[in-house]
């Protein structure tokens, strides 16, 4: 097994899985015989005292993504995850003896949608939770509703940090754990001294590639570029011709959308080799769902810094590509914001339970300390500032669209979304 | 900025830099020579050629799938046929929406264009339906990858030169379409007087309908060469749409030496700019020297002397 797996060293790796298994069982059990007979659940008006969506039999949470629109590429696997761990939460008896139904609206990628849906699924619908959004501006959007109505969030995407709110969840990574790691190995397994920064022009790569540099100026290195693009730009040569003309040893990209594609069609054909050793192209925005556009032929050889990749070893992702695979086709392909999708529906379900309650204040009291021993990037930790404790892995492109992981750290990542030394 | 770099360097990058303005010129003409056709000589502002430009890519990236699955050994010519179907394709969507939607607005411009942009709607919501939300990878056949070598130092893209040249043919057939044959003089005719032209007995409806469906037809070639270096999802039409219209508001919405001339001046603009600049500034600087030129001269940089 080529990825370390935490439990190994904490005495062994097959007993907490047989436990976990045998668990499962019983509370798959035990959620039959529940579902057969509701009176074993605790009454409504026990774990629901705000009005909540929430009967003797059901659960209402919403998932709110753009399934129109721009970012219905990116979201879609988002969707699919958050449904694969609803289904599976449901046969295993649901939450508090409840299944869950969800409500599903589209943001259909426009900001001030994704507000206005927000506000249906909180107001009217009363759902106990929702998981959705994708971009920070949906998040930014979504924000206010959220904590006047006091909704609780479940936001799945790598993002910039600089924020923290008692009504989101954050299950991707921010900005400093995905970077620093990523940079750091880098610097020492590539010797890499000089720095090209690259990025879409909006806030997550300027952010990102602002505590790049920060890092990058503090360990004495140098950066010898730094460029932005607008979205959806597509014409990358004379940018190509620059970072010729410089010669860096790293070349940091974080573009994203349709650029996507031409950049990294376009670094190709170049001349560009990346899987020479100079220049490496380091990037945080290319998962598997975008290799799939860009043509795995196009970015073999380049590194990714995230939390997962499909590629992962350890038994928990390998029942959960199984399931995905199963529920949505052969053919699909998973991404790290897939996976912190797939963890919002765990994460809640667990702090209900912990809580005893569906109530947003007791569910937000609870959050914190919360673990997830089945989660396919292995094992993550909610911190009291509402992101997750997680590892970062450094992933190598295959010519196949997937990631060899070449690296992981050796310790979970403390979230840091403020973090001091980097603004 | 350039005191740390040798001379052969400097020239090599230069020299590199050229290219990518010819590159990036070339691929202004091709994105901007369909709709020029149509805007110019019909006068309809066609919001929907992206994402005709998206079926041609389409039709590429189906033609590469069947190709890989059932002809493997044809693999590394299938790009050819992939664009004359994606010309047939777009040329015949661009007819049926001719005679379906545009001949009954031809005296209500501003309505095409909500018509039009209805129909780049409609046709993005078709694509995600049939070919999904998620981007299509079209696999090329290796001899158009890569780049190729002048000196050491000097690398040109081959799917760059590939544009080039397919820009030049497509451009010179367009203007000896325009200029020479039949279908072009009645064209022409058509632009400059209607109902004369329909009084000496020119079907001026099947004009109507073959124009727009040549312009249609150029935007699917063009989106099918663009599979080499950009997306093709949904959306991706969207991507190209705003440089597009630069180019022929730019250029004199009649004229398409104006088209050719406006693509080699944004084009080396941009190119230049980016190079010395960052990527946002460039763009900036050019749509706001775009902006102050149209201002001083509306009708854009070549117009028709015509009567009115």
């Amino acid at each position: 097994m080529q990825c370390k797996n935490p439990y190994r060293f904490k005495g062994g790796l097959r007993r907490p899985l047989r436990n976990s298994l045998q668990n499962s069982l019983i509370v798959l059990i035990v959620g039959m015989i529940f579902s057969v007979s509701s009176f074993a659940a605790p009454p409504t008006k026990e774990v629901n005292t705000t009005g909540l969506a929430v009967d003797d039999k059901t659960v209402k949470v919403g998932i709110l993504h753009s399934v129109t629109g721009t970012m219905a590429i990116s979201e879609t696997g988002s969707v699919q995850a958050e449904k694969l761990a609803i289904e599976q939460i449901n046969e295993m008896g649901g939450v508090l003896g409840r299944k869950i139904e969800f409500i599903q609206e589209d943001g259909a990628s426009d900001w001030p949608t994704f507000a206005e849906k927000s506000k249906k699924l909180l107001v009217s619908d009363k759902v106990a939770a929702v998981f959705g959004c994708w971009t920070s501006a949906s998040r930014k959007a979504v924000l206010p509703v959220f904590e006047q109505y006091n909704g609780m969030l479940y936001y799945p995407t790598f993002y910039e940090g600089l924020e923290q709110s008692p009504n989101v969840i954050y299950t991707g990574q921010e900005a400093t754990q995905q970077i620093i790691a990523g940079i750091d190995w880098v610097v020492k397994n590539k010797g890499a001294k000089k720095f090209f920064l690259l990025g879409s022009d909006y806030i997550w790569p300027r952010t990102s590639n602002k505590i790049a540099r920060k890092h990058i100026e503090k360990l004495g290195l140098q950066v010898v570029g730094e460029e932005y693009y607008p979205l959806g730009h597509t014409q990358f040569n004379s940018v190509i011709n620059k970072i010729k003309l410089k010669k860096p040893d790293v070349l940091y990209a974080i573009v994203v959308g349709g650029s996507n594609v031409a950049f990294y069609k376009q670094l190709k054909a170049a001349g560009i080799d990346m899987t020479k050793e100079k220049p490496v192209v380091l990037t945080i925005s290319v998962t598997e769902d975008e290799i799939l556009g860009i043509g795995g032929e196009n970015i073999v050889g380049a590194y990714a810094a995230m939390k997962y990749f499909q590629s992962l070893t350890n038994d928990n992702n390998k029942a959960f590509v199984e399931a995905f695979k199963k529920r949505w086709g052969e053919d699909i392909v998973i991404g790290d914001v897939t996976q912190a999708a797939y963890l919002g529906p765990w994460l809640w379900k667990a702090a209900v339970e912990k809580a005893g309650s569906f109530d947003i204040d007791k569910i937000r009291a609870a959050s914190p300390g919360i673990e997830l021993k089945t989660a396919p990037e292995g094992y993550v930790r909610i911190h009291p500032n509402h992101h997750l404790w997680s590892k970062t892995r450094i992933g190598h492109a295959q010519s196949d669209g997937q990631y060899k992981i070449v690296y992981e750290t050796a310790e979970l990542i403390e979230p840091d979304p403020f973090p001091k030394g980097y603004q | 900025m350039f005191a740390d770099y040798t001379l052969t360097e400097l020239t090599s990058i230069f020299a590199m830099q050229g290219f990518a303005g010819l590159i990036l010129f070339s691929i202004f003409v091709l994105m901007a020579l369909g709709l020029a056709i149509i805007f110019g000589q019909m006068g309809v502002i066609n919001m929907a050629h992206g994402e005709f430009m998206i079926l041609g890519a389409y039709i590429t990236y189906l033609t590469s799938t069947v190709v890989s699955e059932y002809l493997p050994g044809f693999f590394d010519m299938y790009f050819f046929i992939a664009m004359i179907l994606a010309f047939i394709a777009t040329f015949a969507l661009g007819a049926l929406v001719e005679w379906s939607m545009i001949r009954h607005l031809y005296r209500r411009p501003l309505d095409t264009l909500l018509a039009t942009w209805g129909l780049s709607l409609i046709l993005q919501q078709v694509y995600r339906t049939v070919f999904g939300a998620r981007e299509v990878g079209v696999s090329l056949p290796d001899w158009m990858m890569g780049s190729y070598a002048i000196t050491d130092m000097i690398e040109v893209p081959i799917n760059g030169i590939f544009v080039m040249v397919l820009t030049i043919i497509i451009t010179l057939a367009v203007y000896l379409m325009m200029q020479k044959s039949s279908l072009g003089k009645q064209t022409r005719a058509v632009v400059q007087n209607r109902q004369m032209a329909g009084a000496v007995g020119i079907n001026t409806e099947k004009v109507d309908r073959y124009t727009f469906g040549i312009g249609c037809g150029i935007a699917g070639v063009a989106g099918s060469a663009f599979t080499m270096i950009g997306s093709t999802g949904p959306t991706a039409g969207q991507l190209y749409i705003v440089d597009t219209f630069l180019v022929v508001v730019f250029g004199g919405a009649a004229s398409l030496l104006g088209t050719v001339a406006s693509a080699f001046t944004i084009s080396q603009a941009q190119s230049t700019m980016e190079f010395f600049l960052s990527g946002s500034m460039a763009k900036v600087l050019t749509l706001l020297t775009v902006v102050g030129i149209l201002m001083l001269r509306p009708q854009g940089l070549f117009s028709l002397k015509i009567r009115r």
